[in-house]
C-alpha cells in the first residue's frame, strides 16, 4: 500500500476516530476523582488476606496470578519469534551458532573501563535479585527486577567485548533459563491445585508482614517471572548481537 | 487542569497513529506504536488515580491513608516488560523485510509473497 493511499485512507478514517475519542473521554470520570470498586478493595484486604505491602506485587503474582501466567507466555513466544525470525535469516535453522570472531569493538579499551566492565555484572545481578526478591515488600518483583538481572550480563559490554557478554551468558544457558522461567510458573499454579484445590491458589504459609519470607509463594511466582524475563531479555539481545556482530558482516543482498 | 492527563493520552495516542500511518520506514513505524502504546499508559494510570493518593505500597505508610488503585499499575508494569520483547519481534521482522526486499519503506513491500 502505496504511502497515499494509507494517508487518505486515515484522513477518511479520521473523523470517526475524532468522534470516538471525544465521546469516549467524555464518559470519562474527573482525574483524581476514582470510582473503582476493585482497587478499593485490593486496597483494604491485600495485607491482612495476603500478608503482602506491596499491593502491586501481590496482584500481579497472587489476587490475578493467572493473567500474568498469560503475560508471561506472551514473553515467551515474542523472544521465541525474535530467536526464530532471525536465526532463520542466518540459514542454519537450528544448527549451533558460528563462531564468533576474535575481537570486536574498540580494542584500546581504558582500565577504568575494564575495571566497570568486571564490576557491572555482580553488582547488576546482585541489585536484581534484590529486586526480584523483596517484590512483595516494597517496589521490585520479578518483571523490574528481571531486567535489572538481564542488565548484568550485558554490564560486560561497555570495553565493546561481545565474546565476555557470550561468556557470561551462553546462549545455551539463556535459552533454558527462560524456559525454565515458564516451566517453573506453570509448575508453582500446579501447586495450588495439588494444595489448595484451586490453579494458582496462594497454598503456602502466609508468614509475617514485612518479612523477606511473606505473602506465601509470591515470593517463588517472583523468582520465576524473574527468571523468565531476564532469560528473554537476554535471548533477544544475543540473538540481535549475534545479527549484528556475526552475521550481519558479509553482505549478502 | 483535572482533563490533562486525559488530554495527554489522546494526544500521544493520535500523534503514535499518526506516525504509523505517515511512515516511510518500518523502524519509524515501530518506534510510532510504542508512542501510541504508551497512550494507554498514561490513561490507565489515570484513571486509577485517586485525588491526593498515596502509592499502594504500605511498608513504611499506615494502611488508613488513601491509596490509588493498584490494579491499572500492575497491567502498566507488566505491559512494559512484555512491550519490550514485542517491539524486539516487530524490528527483528523489519530485519527479515530488509534481508527480502532491500528496503524498509513499507511502500516497497507491495509483492509479500511467502
Amino acid at each position: 500500500m502505496s504511502r497515499r493511499v494509507r494517508l487518505g485512507l486515515f484522513l477518511l478514517a479520521g473523523p470517526g476516530l475524532a468522534a470516538v475519542l471525544v465521546l469516549g473521554f467524555r464518559g470519562l470520570p474527573a482525574f483524581g476523582d476514582y470510582h473503582g470498586v476493585y482497587g478499593r478493595i485490593v486496597d483494604n484486604f491485600a495485607l491482612s488476606a495476603r500478608h503482602a505491602t506491596d499491593f502491586v506485587t501481590a496482584l500481579n503474582f497472587d489476587i490475578r496470578a493467572f493473567d500474568t501466567l498469560g503475560e508471561e507466555y506472551i514473553l515467551f513466544a515474542a523472544a521465541a519469534g525474535v530467536a526464530l525470525v532471525l536465526r532463520g535469516l542466518r540459514e542454519e535453522g537450528e544448527g549451533p551458532h558460528p563462531a564468533p570472531p576474535q575481537q570486536h569493538g574498540f580494542a584500546g579499551a581504558s582500565d577504568a573501563l575494564r575495571s566497570l566492565a568486571l564490576l557491572l555484572p555482580p553488582l547488576l545481578v546482585g541489585l536484581g535479585g534484590y529486586v526480584v526478591l523483596h517484590g512483595a515488600l516494597t517496589p521490585g518483583g520479578g518483571f523490574q527486577g528481571g531486567v535489572v538481572l538481564a542488565a548484568g550480563p550485558l554490564g560486560a559490554l561497555v570495553t565493546g567485548r561481545y565474546l565476555a557478554f557470550k561468556r557470561i551468558a551462553p546462549h545455551s544457558a539463556v535459552e533454558a533459563l527462560e524456559a525454565l522461567g515458564a516451566w517453573a510458573y506453570a509448575m508453582l499454579g500446579l501447586g495450588g491445585l495439588v494444595f489448595a484445590s484451586r490453579y494458582l491458589q496462594n497454598y503456602l504459609p502466609l508468614g509475617i508482614p514485612t518479612h523477606l519470607l511473606s505473602g506465601g509463594f509470591m515470593p517463588l511466582n517472583s523468582i520465576a517471572v524473574g527468571l523468565e524475563v531476564s532469560g528473554a531479555f537476554l535471548l533477544v539481545w544475543t540473538e540481535f548481537l549475534d545479527q549484528a556482530l556475526i552475521s550481519g558482516r558479509g553482505d549478502r543482498s | 487542569m483535572s482533563f490533562l492527563p486525559f488530554a495527554v493520552a489522546a494526544w500521544l495516542f493520535v500523534i503514535g497513529l499518526w506516525g504509523v500511518v505517515s511512515s516511510q520506514n518500518l523502524v519509524r513505524t515501530v518506534l510510532c506504536l510504542i508512542v501510541t502504546q504508551s497512550a494507554t499508559y498514561v490513561l490507565l494510570l489515570g484513571i486509577g488515580y485517586r485525588a491526593a493518593g498515596k502509592a499502594p505500597i504500605v511498608a513504611d505508610i499506615p494502611v488508613v491513608n488513601t491509596l490509588v488503585d493498584p490494579t491499572v499499575q500492575v497491567l502498566v508494569l507488566t505491559d512494559i516488560v512484555i512491550e519490550a520483547t514485542v517491539v524486539a519481534l516487530l524490528l527483528a521482522l523489519v530485519v527479515q523485510a530488509h534481508k527480502r526486499f532491500g528496503s524498509v519503506d513499507p511502500a516497497e513491500l507491495r509483492i509479500m509473497r511467502g
